[in-house]
């Protein structure tokens, strides 16, 4: 974990609660995909984690949803603002089980660590299967950025109105894949679970105090012992995961 | 440069700065990011006689300037955490260290403490008789002096190490509860826990934590700590330690002069975790710009 102070070079709307922040600054403890951040924000008192979208040595790429007060500041953000930024925190995806042929799936606002994901397996030179789940027409981003990546993209949609109709388990059961990671709401991610004929890992969301372990406000259960999201997580492989009813 | 040595229960520390228990874990995983033996102790998390996963999530939600939490003492059980905690401890920390206890009848903290007090490692034990979350726990040996004192007798009984009282300021009269403890031998008292709280979201309409309620702490809580450690300091001999929304050198030197020996701070690390490695950096300016030269001078030094 590393705590430095970033400059926002750019924020725009990708949809419309959808933004996209790229940010200069110390990425050197980003590790892995699916770590996440954790950013102070004037007059709130806890941080706000956002999952990592991608990153190189001096950018940081957040996309995030509006979905309160921490969210909505951060959309109204200008390019030059400054923000005390925690990074290199949780576990980040395992790309060592992914086999040749691995399936992501991302469901709205959990499809941006996804992205620096398929960039990785493309790199190993897996051939990637992206499915990425939406509402509606209007909510879709980054289908483009996907298939600039060599990434086979299908685009499913609840109401129908572009791509295939239905989730994303809808396509996963016609397809073949070696493993599979997901991100996304968590009745997407107890749907995959079941649907899935393979091993995968997928990442979590909880309400969090601290984000790097120190409170235990974000403690979850699972087969192999409580763990924090934030630490022991936000991954946890398919074989340990506990649902609670 | 002034002297920011304290003496607490009669252990010096090098300064008057403990991170408060359930804001710092077992110390390691800070270790990561500053030599944490520049603290004065910390005190470790709350630690019951047998394993405890807590309250379901969600466990925090913000308030302005400040949280609430209803983990509900989570923690591997004493056993565990003198086999596995506080060897790991060892390698990072060579100070003494305050352990911190939590017990849901008188035999439960007899128990832990008295397993605790043979560690070496250990150098005060802090009970916690304020805890706000657990149903039928902590809470109600803390609202009245009698239960408070019977806990005091008990632990005093089976430990050798100085015992401090943590207090819940969810009561009616601090004063007569504290003054119940020293009587029965408390070596010293710190306050405040958490402000029993409440958060509710207007979506849902449903509370924002699980648990309903929880403990509400962080910068809007520490004029509350500073009236209830003033009072107090007061009324009885033993040190006090002062606690609740402290974020600054300032609000150390605040609590000080309330009547506060040594000073922890609990939310503060969790929104910044290099919180008290700053705050012990600026003490020696805050001290100089108020004319203090040696930090224990002021204690209880408001007129």
């Amino acid at each position: 974990m590393k705590q430095s102070i970033f400059e926002i070079r750019s924020n725009e709307a990708l949809t419309d609660s959808v933004y996209k922040m790229v940010l200069v600054g110390d990425t050197s403890d980003i590790t892995n995909c699916g770590q996440f951040v954790n950013i102070q924000l004037d007059g709130m008192f806890l941080r706000r984690p956002i999952s990592v979208c991608d990153y190189d040595e001096e950018t940081l790429t957040l996309v995030y949803k509006v979905v309160g007060k921490g969210t909505e500041a951060m959309s109204l953000m200008s390019s030059g603002t400054k923000l005390d930024i925690l990074t290199g925190l949780g576990n980040g995806y395992d790309l060592d089980c992914a086999g040749e042929k691995p399936v992501l799936l991302g469901g709205g606002v959990g499809v941006p660590p996804m992205y620096n994901l398929a960039k990785k397996l493309r790199e190993q030179g897996k051939e990637v299967k992206v499915i990425l789940g939406f509402n509606t027409a209007n909510e879709i981003f980054y289908e483009n950025e996907f298939k600039a990546l060599g990434c086979d993209v299908t685009v499913t949609t609840v109401d129908g109105s572009y791509g295939v109709k239905g989730f994303v388990t809808t396509v996963l059961e016609n397809m073949d894949y070696t493993y599979f990671y997901t991100c996304g709401p968590e009745p997407m991610l107890k749907a995959v679970h079941k649907a899935s004929v393979t091993s995968g890992q997928m990442s979590f969301e909880e309400r969090m105090g601290c984000g790097f372990g120190a409170c235990m406000g974000c403690s979850c259960k699972t087969l192999t012992g409580y763990k924090r999201i934030c630490k022991e997580g936000p991954v946890m492989k398919k074989e340990e995961i506990l649902w609670e009813a | 440069m002034g002297s920011l040595n304290v003496n607490l229960c009669g252990i010096e520390l090098s300064n008057p700065i403990i991170p408060a228990s359930g804001t710092f874990g077992f110390g390691y995983e800070f270790a990561e990011l500053y030599d944490i033996n520049k603290l004065g102790t910390f005190s470790f998390k709350g630690t019951t006689r047998d394993p405890r996963f807590g309250n379901p999530t969600p466990r925090i939600a913000e308030c302005y300037s400040g949280m609430i939490n209803a983990v509900g003492l989570q923690n591997p059980g004493v056993d565990k955490v003198i086999s596995e905690e506080l060897p790991k401890l060892k390698a990072c920390f060579n100070k003494p260290v305050m352990a911190n206890v939590s017990g849901f009848s008188i035999e439960d903290y007899a128990y832990t403490c008295e397993k605790l007090d043979k560690e070496e490692q250990v150098g005060w034990l802090e009970v916690n008789v304020s805890c706000p979350n657990v149903h039928g726990g902590g809470m109600s040996f803390g609202t009245q002096p009698e239960a408070a004192a019977e806990v005091t007798k008990a632990v005093k009984a089976v430990t050798t190490k100085p015992v401090i009282i943590k207090l819940s300021p969810n009561v009616t009269d601090i004063v007569s509860i504290a003054k119940a403890c020293e009587e029965a031998g408390a070596d010293g008292i710190s306050l405040i826990n958490t402000l029993l709280g409440m958060r509710i979201n207007l979506r849902t309409r449903q509370p924002v934590i699980a648990n309903k309620m929880g403990g509400f702490s962080g910068p809007a809580i520490f004029p509350v700590a500073v009236r209830m450690v003033y009072q107090v300091a007061n009324a009885v001999n033993i040190p006090v330690i002062g606690m609740g929304g402290v974020s600054t050198a300032e609000d150390v030197i605040e609590m000080m002069l309330a009547g506060a020996t040594a000073v922890e701070v609990g939310a503060a690390n969790l929104v910044n975790p290099y919180a008290c490695r700053d705050i012990i950096r600026d003490l020696p300016e805050v001290m100089e710009k108020y004319g203090i030269n040696n930090l224990k001078d002021i204690i209880g030094g408001v007129k």
